[in-house]
């Protein structure tokens, strides 16, 4: 599938700029490059071109420093290829080795395994302090793209190895990356009629998992502050379903508002300062938004419906939301403001869960449609409509972001009267519609929420 | 001393739900002996709702008004209620898994509504009558199909 993507553009442009010109040792780049100029991106161009990439095993002066200099390039080759953009080079077929290339790379070593980029590193370890130092290399013209040393607690080796790999992910793509990131989410556990759900929190790969709240009472829909640190989520503590924030520092929770219905739905705005929510009353549910710093809530939408899900434009400037008040489930989008609300999807079936890309291009939403569930973006004026995943049970997609991967969880369905078979994982999958992989978590999980760039 | 709470709450729960399943079909068909023998449930329990009276009302995919055909049900509730004016109860609005998440807890909530609203409308005093929505999250019928959808599209009349 084809179409224009401006931002696509733009950032291609960039690239240019880094390798300089013509001098184009990628031959992918220049390719890509072509298409710039073209005016138009093929994005499933990604599918049968990743970059291939060599990532030895970082050299370490000790058995510890080498230990985590393993670690360490193992993390990174496994981001890269998890991408779908690129191709790690089968480590067997290496010819120099890892300490040598450490030293000084002999490019025709890595040419002949056709690898385009090459990445190398030293790790050095003083008591609790891990030193990493890395350099980037384009294999064909023989030059160094980037060297860069970091420096954390060794405990926090994983970290440095996301770095890492968002500055390999920039250098080669031109586009930011996203392992630097964590995934807030639902975890189930139980049966299904009295589950069990927690929040819980893990980095994008499924790593250091840990749950943030004790199952005492249900929790869903958990969404990241901008800065992080403070996740808003639906609570049903002393049985009142209500939108509370949670702080990831402290632990602390804190109902938000005073409303008398059910809160739900909550999304922060891009500027971090208040809290987009839907609230029940009566045969409705309509949506405010409430401010962080006085606390005061603000009708945007009245009458007519369940208006649920609202989600802010990137720029702050619009509300995308879910509404049924034209008789069935369909999306629609209003300026902050609560004014010149209008539909934008026109499909078939019912729409669902809007979220709108980091990228302000896209517009990802849930579809049921025919007793299928489906994962597609549409633009923000509701054209270009495309599914990328389709499936029996499928929803509450969430970007990645650099908006270039999406993640959304995934349901089967009962086999019996029992509920035997059913299960509920997360995905994450290219907004090109590539690359569908399962995140793997200790429990069920559902209701993921990426959040942004972590440094 | 919470985990033991929270156990005690769950095991309230699944004895509340084997209630429920066992019995929904008289229910359903209101088989309404209100006589008690000395063996039968305590009056204006829980057990006695749903032995009855019948603790729960359908409702149809993607609908939120009550059928006619469950109407019965709520107003022998509200007879029920008025014969115990000291029970305080809450009604859950579900909803079956064929939705969003989001959408569902709405959905759910303006179910319960409808079910309260009649109640009411019958003379069950509003005060006495709250509401909660559990969306599609706890579904009464395990199965995926449409005959375990139809059993999960439900407002069900909880003794508190």
């Amino acid at each position: 599938m084809t179409w224009k993507d401006e931002a696509a553009i733009r950032q291609l442009s960039r690239r240019a700029a880094i390798f300089g010109g013509a001098a184009l040792g990628l031959p992918l780049i220049g390719a890509r490059a072509t298409f710039a100029q073209s005016s138009v991106v093929d994005i499933t161009k990604a599918r049968t071109d990743p970059i291939p990439i060599a990532v030895p095993n970082f050299a370490g002066g000790s058995d510890e420093a080498q230990r985590l200099g393993q670690n360490i390039a193992g993390v990174i080759q496994t981001n890269l290829r998890n991408s779908g953009l690129f191709r790690p080079v089968d480590r067997a077929a290496y010819i120099q080795t890892a300490e040598a290339a450490a030293q000084t790379p002999r490019f025709q070593d890595w040419r002949v395994i056709g690898a385009q980029a090459l990445t190398t590193g030293r790790a050095e370890v003083s008591g609790d302090r891990l030193r990493v130092e890395f350099r980037l290399w384009d294999v064909l013209p023989e030059t160094q793209i980037q060297g860069t040393a970091f420096t954390a607690p060794a405990g926090n080796w994983r970290r440095i190895a996301h770095l890492i790999s968002d500055v390999i992910y920039e250098r080669l793509l031109g586009e930011k990356g996203y392992f630097d990131t964590r995934v807030v989410y639902v975890a189930e556990t139980g049966p299904r009629d009295r589950r069990t759900r927690r929040l819980a929190i893990m980095d994008q790969d499924g790593e250091n998992q840990r749950y943030l709240t004790d199952g005492s009472f249900a929790a869903l829909t958990p969404r990241f502050h901008p800065n992080a640190q403070q996740i808003a989520f639906m609570s049903y503590a002393r049985n009142e379903p209500r939108v509370y924030l949670f702080n990831l520092d402290s632990g602390r929770q804190e109902v938000l508002g005073t409303f008398q219905g059910m809160t739900l739905s909550p999304r922060f705005s891009p500027d971090g300062r208040s809290v987009v929510l839907s609230s029940t009353r009566g045969n409705d549910a309509n949506i405010y938004v409430v401010d962080l710093g006085s606390r005061r809530e603000r009708q945007l939408t009245s009458g007519g419906g369940l208006d649920v899900s609202p989600c802010y434009s990137p720029d702050g400037s619009q509300i995308v939301f879910n509404s049924d008040r034209g008789g069935d489930q369909q999306l629609y989008v209003m300026d902050a403001g609560g004014g010149g609300v209008r539909r934008i999807s026109f499909g078939r079936g019912r729409y669902a869960t809007p979220v709108w890309s980091p990228r302000g291009d896209l517009i990802a939403f849930t579809r049921i449609s025919g007793g299928q569930f489906a994962i597609g973006v549409m633009r923000p004026d509701g054209s270009g409509e495309r599914i990328l995943s389709e499936g029996w049970g499928m929803e509450g997609p969430t970007f990645a972001p650099n908006g270039r991967v999406m993640m959304y969880f995934r349901e089967t369905p009962a086999r019996d009267a029992r509920g035997s078979g059913f299960s509920s994982r997360l995905s994450s999958i290219d907004i090109a519609g590539f690359n569908e992989r399962q995140i793997v978590t200790p429990t069920d999980a559902s209701d993921p929420a990426w959040s942004p760039l972590l440094a | 001393m919470l985990n033991t709470k929270v156990m005690t709450a769950f095991a309230a729960l699944a004895l509340l739900a084997a209630c429920g399943s066992s019995t929904a079909d008289n229910a359903a068909t209101g088989a309404g002996a209100a006589s008690n023998t000395s063996a039968g449930p305590r009056p204006g329990s829980q057990e006695d709702l749903v032995a009855n009276v019948g603790d729960r009302v359908y409702f149809d995919t993607d609908e939120s008004s009550v059928r006619a055909d469950q109407r019965p049900v709520l107003e022998r509730q509200a007879a029920w209620l008025a014969r115990y004016p000291q029970v305080t109860v809450q009604v859950e609005g579900h909803a079956d898994e064929r939705g969003t998440r989001e959408y569902n807890l709405a959905l759910g909530q303006r179910r319960a509504n409808s079910a309260r609203d009649v109640l009411v409308a019958n003379g069950a005093a509003g005060a006495r009558i709250s509401t909660i929505s559990y969306g599609k999250d706890r579904p009464a019928a395990l199965g995926s199909t449409d005959d375990a959808w139809a059993q999960n599209r439900r407002a069900v009349t909880v003794v508190r």
